[in-house]
């Protein structure tokens, strides 16, 4: 599968490490919708370590959508709400 | 409720999905998507360019307030000397004033240095993203009539679509990281302009100086009186100047 690291880049990651992040990813959901800002950060931490250790990158010249995206770690937790509601983190693209 | 990484893909992916269903024609998709992605690239080129300028102003505070920690210094020195240690204390309070100043701005250059990296990097991954997304879209173009094309032009826009997301992310958090920066540095010229904590750097001289002045011009005072004075008491001092 291939893996994004939001403002990093692409990762072909085996489906070993897609379990591990899937278990990551409940742990760090649970910590968001209960304010624990320490904790999100901890887990996606471990998520890009994660995926930047075992993962394999992407070719900068290969065009493929990713099956997982993971937000940067040092979003703060306002940050980090913004890219899941109201008018988002990430920039609308110019013109569309 | 999805977890966080599905909604993330979600959300970059919804970014670029309008601009599938836009055109009638699929091969207008490519050729307008290719357009955004040069406009993104020119986004991501003024945002480093930001970033560095933002960066210079920093620097140069910087070495304004390093060449004041060196006079500072100096002036305190040159006040002991002349047994006025009321001074030297006022020029040394400066100094520490000037150097924690100092170590915030080394802080704030080195993340800075930091956003222009993950820019620079980003630059390099979307323009090597554009050029292979150019040279695939010609081939899909030429092959349109088959279904398979229909499906490669989803992925390649999809594809791209997702770095320009990515991309537009890292350019929002540099600029807003540089706007705060810059707020910072504004506050910095304001704090000198209005003498809390004042350019001992510019051309103006601050009241130390002047304190300083005096008492080096009274020192000079001093010792041309005691000249004189000896020469007078050793008779003719007087009339030798006049000879002369």
């Amino acid at each position: 599968m291939i893996v994004r690291l939001l403002t990093e880049g692409q990762y072909r990651v085996s489906d070993e490490v897609v379990k591990r992040l899937d278990g990551l990813d409940d742990q760090a959901t649970a910590a968001l919708d209960r304010d624990d800002e320490a904790e999100l950060d901890r887990r996606l931490e471990e998520m890009w370590a994660l995926v930047e250790e075992q993962g394999e990158r992407v070719p900068e010249d290969e065009i493929a959508p990713s099956d997982v995206i993971i937000p940067p770690s040092d979003l703060t937790l306002e940050e980090t709400r913004q890219l899941f509601h109201g008018d988002g983190l990430i920039p609308d693209i110019p013109g569309l | 409720m999805a977890g966080l990484l599905s909604r993330t893909a979600m959300i970059v992916k919804s970014k670029f999905s309008k601009l599938l269903d836009r055109a009638e024609d699929p091969r207008e998709t490519l050729d307008y998507s290719y357009e955004k992605q040069l406009e993104m690239l020119q986004n991501v080129k003024r945002g480093v360019a930001d970033v560095v300028t933002a960066k210079k102003r920093l620097q140069m505070q910087t070495s304004q307030l390093e060449a004041s920690v060196v006079k500072l210094d100096t002036q305190a020195r040159t006040a002991l000397g002349a047994g006025r240690e009321d001074l030297a204390r006022d020029a040394l309070q400066r100094k520490t004033v000037v150097q924690q100043q100092l170590q915030d701005l080394d802080q704030q250059v080195a993340g800075l240095e930091g956003q222009q990296e993950k820019l620079v990097a980003s630059e390099k991954q979307l323009s090597a993203k554009i050029e292979s997304f150019r040279s695939q879209k010609e081939v899909i173009k030429a092959q349109y009539s088959a279904a398979e094309a229909q499906v490669r032009i989803g992925e390649a826009a999809t594809g791209i679509g997702e770095q320009m997301a990515d991309t537009g992310l890292a350019i929002q958090r540099a600029k807003d990281k540089t706007e705060q920066m810059q707020a910072r540095a504004g506050a910095v010229d304001e704090l000198v302009a209005a003498g809390t904590l004042e350019d001992f750097t510019a051309g103006d001289k601050t009241q130390l100086d002047r304190e300083l002045e005096q008492l080096t011009a009274s020192t000079q005072v001093d010792a041309e009186l005691d000249k004189m004075k000896a020469e007078l008491a050793s008779g003719g001092g007087e009339k030798k100047e006049l000879e002369a």
